[in-house]
């Protein structure tokens, strides 16, 4: 009940304290007036020990009790001056963010810039309710904060509302504010854990295969050159010849072999979201065995290659796929 | 929140274990010694734990040391209330919440049991170096707290941090001591164990208990004079008086009846001052005789003493006017008088002999009894000493007789036993005679070695006139101080001896400091308070007014702090500086730095523009290129940029 309450109170401050125009542009600069000062539990406790403190010192009429209340009550106004310093005029601009497939955890990366001429320490950067990354920014430096958030459903992923706070240095007051900074992250389809093997159509390799033979039948050995598969490495060969280059088993067929992945080939009986799972556990098996590939889904026909940005180009379709579209 | 659950380290338990030993320390003399010695094996525990990085005890075993170590001081002061047991308990926790370190808010709730304990300490004393050594104790338990938060920092760094935040809250601690209202306690019930004996006169005079204050050098009061210091003569502080006599030993009266208000007309010349008190234990407020006024909630006995509604437990200021000349009691009664004429029946023949036939040579005239009675003494040649031949039952026919040797005890004794025999009403008065000023201040410093006895008569007409009989045979007692009447190689407190003038001189000036300190720091009450922001201006100064006054006052400093605190240097670069003035020399030429232009490209424009200059030009981008973008700059880069752009004239 209580709880809730909190909840629902927080919810209403942070309703208020969000600017309406989120996301907001970069650089978003920590202000005096967005930065919030609140004593923590720790600074309540201590504030009921001046209390008590001063009451004895007021009975037994002892004046240096009332100087040492009085040191310590301006400790406490001091101490927030300084949490508060530690927080403001903080520049913090959105960094990069790598897809991710749904269901694992997107890594946001925060950009906080300190301009002034002293550090700040113990900053505390968090998502939502989530854990904590702790961070120091030295004098006129920046730090990126990755702040790891699980990817749910594909498509873009909006950063949430991001908490940053501090209670260095005593602990007795926490200053925190929010930002909602333009910052986002590509979440791909979860690849389907298990999927048939991939759809090889007979029109798919007849028309490709130059060599005409078999797609697996070895054709020879080069040196091994970085952009190569390290499955085609000969290993064996490697071992046996100590000291020996790398080498590269070369497959008639299989690397020229090309591989359309079609939407519409799949049965009628699929989902939306089961067809993407299997079309994009279909494109990273492809890219591992080192075959090009093709896609087509309704509104989009991606030529037959591959390569680390033809995959990224289809993960994305896959990823802002939207039924209406077709 | 999760912080606060976060294990406390090995650095923040070392830091924990300095604060509580800083807080802990001071208290030693005033626990008793098991407890010390408790606590101090805790704190080795502690110390070994952190060290060797054992494990904490089991919970239940740290529930009960609680519960032995509250039992124990239970045992020991029968309460667990007040101020000693209450500091006992404050140590027992203490030493066993550092046993119990387990996350982050034990620290602070540590930190807070030290802060307790330094207000414990004030309880016992507030002197200087009391404030000095809870100074430290705060340094460090706020170093403590700041470790407790973030423990990366070096220990040195760690206590100029709290340093630096304390001398930030300096300013609000004396605006809050000068300006916060204060309440004159207690605001409960005292309990009984704040009363500590102190050392002073008492209720009751013997042969050598005058004596043995002459040991003592302990301040009994200070004075302030508002005109002329007086004479030394003149400086009879008046104490108890004792009427009541049982053949050795003088008392007060029992049942006092007492004026609320100065019961006899005064007149003469006035003496004002102010007076500070030391706490004595007693009802008794000390006044130069006579008083003419009674300081807020006292009265005056009916033989003339000021005496406090409240025994006297802290340190008291009042203002006092005395009337030297006043002669008081002209209409005392039969009755009363009949008190300070009784004698216990026998005992020293010899006086009673003397007084009888006094009284059978001048009948009822007081005066001359008392004056044959003095020229008595003064023709016994009795001698002033500390060190005084032990007597008999019938001690005053020994003294004045046989041995002729006493302290003043003796001679205000001998003095009202010899004028009782005689008819003549008498009794001793108990009180400080003298002070010495101290030349730093001014002020009058009334020590225990200044305690006298002298002797009241009641005269018809006259009422009751003060005969000092000390002063009859060492005047120089009265007229300077106890060191000059003694005789040479007695004993005399470290203090009162006159030879050693520097120590004298240096003693001087800490008695001013702590004088000053007993009056603005300590003796800062309500009422000073009014004073002094009458004093400053703050017309009829209430609660309201100050607390106006007070925010206004924090609200400045805070300002102050604010700006000083989120003071934002913005350092331009050096490089950057001079290609600043670099590029306003070539504005002037009409060649803009625009400032997304890189200095390559910029001095490539502006060497098209101005060709007379374009190797400069090209130089000092070259120079700024380096400044910038090199990997490793080199160090007097900035200096040739600077030189090349001073020298640039297009």
């Amino acid at each position: 009940m209580l709880a809730t309450l909190r909840h629902r109170l927080h919810e209403a401050f942070v309703r208020w304290a969000v600017p309406v125009r989120a996301p907001e542009p970069a650089p978003i600069i920590l202000t005096q007036r967005r930065v919030y000062v609140l004593p923590t539990a720790a600074g309540l406790s201590y504030g009921t020990a001046l209390i008590v403190i001063l009451l004895g010192a007021m009975n037994y009429n002892l004046s240096l009790g009332h100087a040492l209340v009085f040191l310590l009550a301006g400790l406490g106004v001091v101490t927030i001056l300084h949490t508060f310093r530690n927080m403001a005029l903080i520049a913090l601009s959105p960094g990069r963010c790598d897809p991710v497939f749904a269901g694992g955890t997107a890594q946001f990366a925060l950009v906080l810039e300190n301009r002034r001429s002293d550090a700040r320490t113990s900053l505390r950067v968090f998502i939502g309710d989530g854990e904590p990354v702790e961070i120091d920014i030295g004098a006129q430096s920046s730090v990126i904060a990755l702040l790891p958030i699980a990817a749910v459903r594909r498509g873009w992923m909006r950063v949430p509302r991001i908490t940053i706070e501090t209670t260095w240095p005593l602990g007795l007051v926490r200053a925190w504010s929010y930002v909602v900074p333009d910052l986002s992250c590509l979440v791909y389809p979860a690849p389907a854990a298990k999927a048939p093997s991939l759809p090889w159509t007979s029109d798919s390799s007849r028309g490709t295969s130059r060599e005409g033979r078999g797609a697996d039948d070895f054709a020879g050995m080069r040196d091994h050159q970085p952009a190569d598969s390290p499955r085609h490495v000969a290993w064996k060969t490697v071992a046996r010849q100590q000291d020996g280059p790398l080498l590269t088993k070369l497959f008639s067929g299989a690397a020229a072999a090309q591989v359309w992945l079609e939407w519409s080939a799949l049965p009628e009986a699929m989902g939306t979201e089961q067809r993407l799972s299997r079309l994009a556990r279909w494109m990273l098996d492809a890219e591992a065995a080192g075959h090009a590939w093709g896609l087509r889904i309704p509104g989009l026909r991606l030529a037959p290659d591959h390569g680390a940005t033809h995959l990224g180009n289809g993960l994305r379709a896959l990823a802002l796929y939207q039924d209406g579209a077709r | 929140m999760a912080r606060a659950n976060r294990p406390v380290s090995r650095r923040q338990a070392w830091w924990l274990l300095a604060g509580a030993l800083a807080a802990f320390l001071p208290l030693t003399q005033q626990i008793p010694p098991w407890l010390a010695f408790a606590a101090g094996a805790a704190f080795a525990w502690r110390a070994a734990l952190t060290w060797r990085q054992w494990h904490l005890p089991p919970k239940w075993l740290l529930v009960l040391l609680v519960i032995a170590g509250t039992v124990a001081v239970f045992l020991q002061y029968r309460s667990i209330i007040g101020r000693t047991p209450g500091i006992a308990l404050l140590v027992v926790f203490l030493a066993l919440k550092l046993l119990e370190l387990r996350a982050a808010r034990d620290a602070i709730v540590t930190a807070l049991l030290c802060y307790f304990l330094v207000l414990g300490q004030f309880l016992f004393t507030q002197t200087i170096p009391t404030a000095l050594l809870s100074c430290v104790t705060v340094l460090i338990t706020t170093a403590t707290m700041l470790a407790a938060s973030d423990d990366r920092p070096e220990p040195l760094l760690q206590l100029r941090r709290a340093a630096l935040m304390l001398a930030q809250a300096m300013p609000f601690m004396l605006l809050l001591f000068v300006l916060f209202p204060r309440v004159q306690g207690p605001l409960w019930g005292l309990p009984q164990d704040r009363h500590t004996a102190t050392s002073g006169i008492s209720e009751t005079m013997s042969p050598g208990s005058i004596a043995q204050l002459s040991q003592s050098d302990a301040i009994a009061f200070r004075v302030e004079f508002k005109g002329e210091l007086p004479p030394q003569s003149r400086l009879y502080w008046r104490g108890p008086v004792m009427p009541a006599f049982d053949g050795r030993t003088w008392s007060i009266r029992q049942t006092l009846g007492a004026y609320p208000e100065i019961p006899y007309p005064v007149s003469g010349p006035s003496i004002d001052y102010d007076l500070t008190l030391e706490p004595n234990g007693k009802f008794w407020l000390f006044a130069l005789e006579m008083p003419g006024n009674l300081p807020p909630d006292s009265a005056l006995t009916s033989d003339y003493q000021p005496i406090s509604r409240q025994i006297v437990r802290n340190r008291m200021r009042y203002t006092q006017r005395a009337y030297p000349e006043t002669n008081a009691g002209i209409n005392d009664t039969r009755a009363a008088l009949n008190e300070a004429l009784a004698l216990p029946s026998g005992g020293n023949p010899r006086t009673r002999a003397l007084g009888a036939e006094w009284r059978n040579r001048h009948g009822d005239d007081g005066t001359a009894i008392l004056a044959t009675a003095q020229e008595f003494f003064s023709r016994q040649l009795l001698i002033y000493t500390l060190n005084p031949p032990l007597l008999g039952p019938d001690l005053v026919d020994e003294f004045l007789f046989d041995t002729k040797r006493g302290f003043c005890e003796h001679f205000a004794a001998a003095f009202v036993y010899a004028l009782r025999s005689a008819g003549v009403p008498a009794r001793v008065v108990a009180g400080y005679q003298g002070g010495e000023v101290n030349p730093v201040d001014g002020y009058l410093v009334v020590r225990q070695y200044d305690a006298h006895a002298w002797t009241e008569a009641w005269i018809a007409g006259r009422g009751w006139v003060r005969v000092d009989p000390t002063a009859i045979s060492a005047p120089s007692r009265i007229n300077t101080n106890l060191a000059a009447a003694v005789p040479a190689g007695e004993d005399l407190p470290f203090l009162a001896r006159t030879d050693l003038t520097w120590i004298r001189e240096l003693r001087y000036r800490l008695d001013a400091v702590t004088n000053g300190w007993n009056q603005w720091v300590l003796g800062y009450n309500p009422q000073k308070q009014r004073d002094l922001l009458a004093g400053l201006g703050l017309g009829e100064p209430d609660w309201r007014s100050m607390t106006a006054a007070l925010a206004v006052l924090c609200g400045v400093v805070l300002l102050g702090l604010t700006a000083w605190v989120l003071r934002n240097r913005r350092r331009v670069d050096p490089a950057f500086a001079a290609w600043r003035r670099f590029a306003a020399r070539l504005a002037s030429r009409n060649v803009v730095w625009r400032d997304w232009e890189g200095p390559l490209a910029f001095a490539d424009r502006a060497a098209r523009s101005i060709p007379a200059h374009a190797d400069t030009i090209r130089e000092i981008a070259d120079l700024y290129a380096r400044l910038r973008y090199a990997p490793a700059p080199c160090a007097d880069d900035l200096e040739r940029l600077r030189r090349r752009i001073a020298g640039f004239h297009p």
